[in-house]
């Protein structure tokens, strides 16, 4: 990390920090749950990956902005300010989650505060995403939609279809491909035809831009200038290099990588490594990150607690939000 | 009461929904400078501009993705499928997550959006252009069905459909449209998910929806001459299926034939047929007859193209048998 963090807003930098930490406790809470059967169905953790949503919804107004995103979910609605109580409590399928317990880890949604999933299937929320956008410019609004998808998403047809209807159509919509160097257990490389992603921008008109992903102020910095890009009529393709600590799922082992690979990237854990860079720079002390951890902690280990304890939806609401 | 084709029917219920409220848009291949692929929405982007009224790419998964985004965010999208066969690259968007958003939100969205177009067996287009596609759709819950038979419900029901702040699948039979039939000028609009009751009788009921109930209804008249009274009822909704008015017919008549031209295999009609064979049982004096496409994709051939069809032949052939002639 070269830059001068200087120029940040000290605040800024110890809520991206904060905001980082709180998804990786949350979701080590949430594989604890896990692992005692709390939770059950599919897990895939965003551990190792906060950078990027953290750095990217940092740029947010979520009162007038939007956020899409897949089915590794976690982080992204963490990072867009929804209640970690009403997180947690829908992956214990709980009655107060934020979708009723019917949506589970794959489908987190808050409709006022503009978190649009939390979608299961690869690639299907990028049209919706652009839909979004179509909203944003017909009701000439200023707002911009953050629309997630990893790199198994990006050969999908629905990432090329709405690249080039956001592009006719001028819509205000980031199109950030979460690069975890693996689709499951698919090596990118092995399926992808080029390894540089932001380059398919150039297919369709628009700007792209390779970032470090694992560096949560370049995350932060590089969304700042492409929603701008995108509010001024040109939608915007970054590609975000980043890893994931764990497996694709909590089934999944990992076997498909090395463990040399793994220890590399676990070098540049974008928490440890931006935590020491606020430290070195005075920003912080190490009894205030001690502090900050222990509240994220408390955060994830109440949120436990509130799902814990909160009620199973009634039988009743199984024919409930069905229809309008 | 003037007389209108569908396709006009179709055209004026979009203009006026369009102009009573702002958040209604159309979009589509060749919906805008094309005036439509079979002039549906003639005169709607002269009158409404680029804005209201948008030509695609073909990109159905993509379009009607989009549509699903803006009606999730608030707007009030008609998507037109230059047919319905092309729907099913859209069948993701339309199953996973126009059905599906509000039910996995915990009811926090409405997708107020309506997929539209031509639907059913065509004319010499073999078999990826001439199908029914009505049954996939009807599967699945958080959609509604709709299918009407004659430009009145068309033009109503598609208000309706228009207005319904859930996910509508709304079929227009592709040779349906130029033809013509009664239209009120006054604004009105069918409610969704009531069957309407074509002709009362006495002696079988026939149910259908769509293009057949032309078949059904010359059927009728046929078979009125031989002294066969027929109650034809036309479901308009296949979803929701509006039970009541099938129980009741056939609880008047005693036998029943279903006519639908999608395939037999766990289709629309056998549904239908089996909630007649649940729930009415004790009144039928005969098992219910089915009356569908044979099971087969459609040839190109016309002869072998008609004879895959439902036809006033084998409608009243269907009718006799349950009847013991």
């Amino acid at each position: 990390m070269e830059k001068n963090i200087k120029n940040y807003d000290s605040n800024l930098l110890k809520e991206l920090l904060y905001k980082m930490l709180l998804i990786r406790r949350f979701e080590e809470k949430a594989a604890q749950a896990y692992g005692l059967k709390k939770i059950g169905g599919f897990l895939h953790l965003y551990i190792g990956e906060e950078a990027v949503a953290v750095g990217s919804i940092s740029n947010l107004d979520m009162t007038k902005d939007y956020v899409a995103a897949a089915y590794r979910d976690h982080g992204h609605a963490l990072a867009a300010g929804l209640d970690p109580n009403s997180l947690m409590a829908e992956l214990y399928g709980k009655i107060t989650g934020c979708s009723k317990g019917k949506g589970g880890s794959m489908h987190f949604f808050d409709y006022d505060k503009h978190f649009f999933g939390g979608n299961g299937i690869v690639g299907a929320q990028i049209p919706v995403a652009t839909g979004i956008g179509l909203k944003i410019k017909y009701n000439e609004e200023d707002g911009v939609v953050l629309c997630y998808f990893g790199d198994g998403a990006i050969h999908q047809g629905s990432f090329h279809e709405s690249l080039n209807l956001a592009k006719i159509w001028n819509l205000p919509v980031v199109y950030i491909c979460e690069n975890n160097h693996y689709g499951m257990g698919t090596d990118f490389r092995r399926v992808s035809a080029i390894d540089d992603f932001s380059i398919m921008a150039e297919s369709y008109a628009m700007k792209g831009k390779q970032v470090n992903g694992m560096d949560v102020l370049e995350v932060y910095d590089a969304t700042k200038e492409a929603i701008e890009v995108a509010k001024s009529g040109t939608p915007y393709l970054l590609e975000a290099k980043t890893y994931r600590f764990k497996g694709h799922s909590m089934s999944d082992p990992g076997k498909y990588r090395t463990k040399e690979e793994l220890e590399l990237y676990k070098q540049k854990d974008p928490i440890v490594s931006f935590k020491e860079l606020l430290i070195e720079n005075n920003v912080i002390t190490e009894d205030d990150y001690i502090e900050m951890d222990k509240r994220c902690k408390k955060i994830a280990k109440d949120a436990a607690k509130f799902a814990e304890e909160s009620p199973e939806p009634d039988l009743n609401e199984l024919y409930t939000d069905l229809y309008v | 009461m003037s007389i209108i084709t569908m396709r006009e029917a179709l055209r004026q219920a979009m203009d006026e929904e369009m102009a009573r409220d702002k958040n209604v848009l159309l979009m589509g291949e060749e919906v805008a400078q094309y005036n439509g692929a079979y002039k549906v929405s003639q005169g709607l982007y002269d009158k409404y501009g680029e804005k209201r009224v948008i030509d695609t790419p073909i990109t159905e998964n993509g379009f009607a993705g989009v549509g699903i985004g803006a009606a999730m965010a608030g707007l009030r999208p008609i998507v037109e499928f230059m047919t319905f066969n092309f729907a099913l690259q859209a069948f993701d968007q339309i199953v996973n997550n126009a059905a599906k958003m509000r039910y996995m939100s915990g009811g926090q969205f409405k997708v107020p959006i309506v997929f539209r177009g031509p639907n059913g067996p065509a004319e010499y287009l073999s078999s990826q252009h001439s199908q029914a596609t009505q049954t996939f759709f009807a599967h699945v819950p958080g959609l509604k069905v709709v299918a009407p038979g004659t430009p009145y419900d068309a033009k109503g029901l598609l208000k309706a459909a228009i207005r319904d702040d859930n996910p509508v699948i709304f079929l227009e039979s592709e040779l349906m449209y130029s033809w013509e039939g009664e239209v009120p000028e006054e604004e009105y609009i069918i409610d969704i998910g009531k069957a309407d009751v074509k002709k009362e009788g006495s002696d079988v009921t026939i149910i259908s929806y769509s293009k057949p109930l032309r078949y059904v209804m010359e059927s009728a008249e046929i078979l009125e001459k031989e002294g066969i009274n027929v109650e034809v009822v036309d479901l308009r909704s296949i979803r929701p299926l509006d039970e009541d008015t099938i129980l009741n017919s056939v609880k008047k008549t005693n036998r029943c034939v279903i006519v639908d031209e999608s395939w037999p295999f766990v289709s629309v009609a056998s549904h239908v047929g089996w909630l007649i064979s649940y729930k009415a049982f004790d009144y039928l004096d005969a098992p219910v007859e089915l009356v569908t496409s044979e099971d087969v994709p459609m040839p190109y051939n016309h002869n072998l193209e008609l004879a895959a069809q439902p036809s006033v032949d084998k409608i009243i052939k269907a009718v006799k048998k349950v009847m013991y002639i």
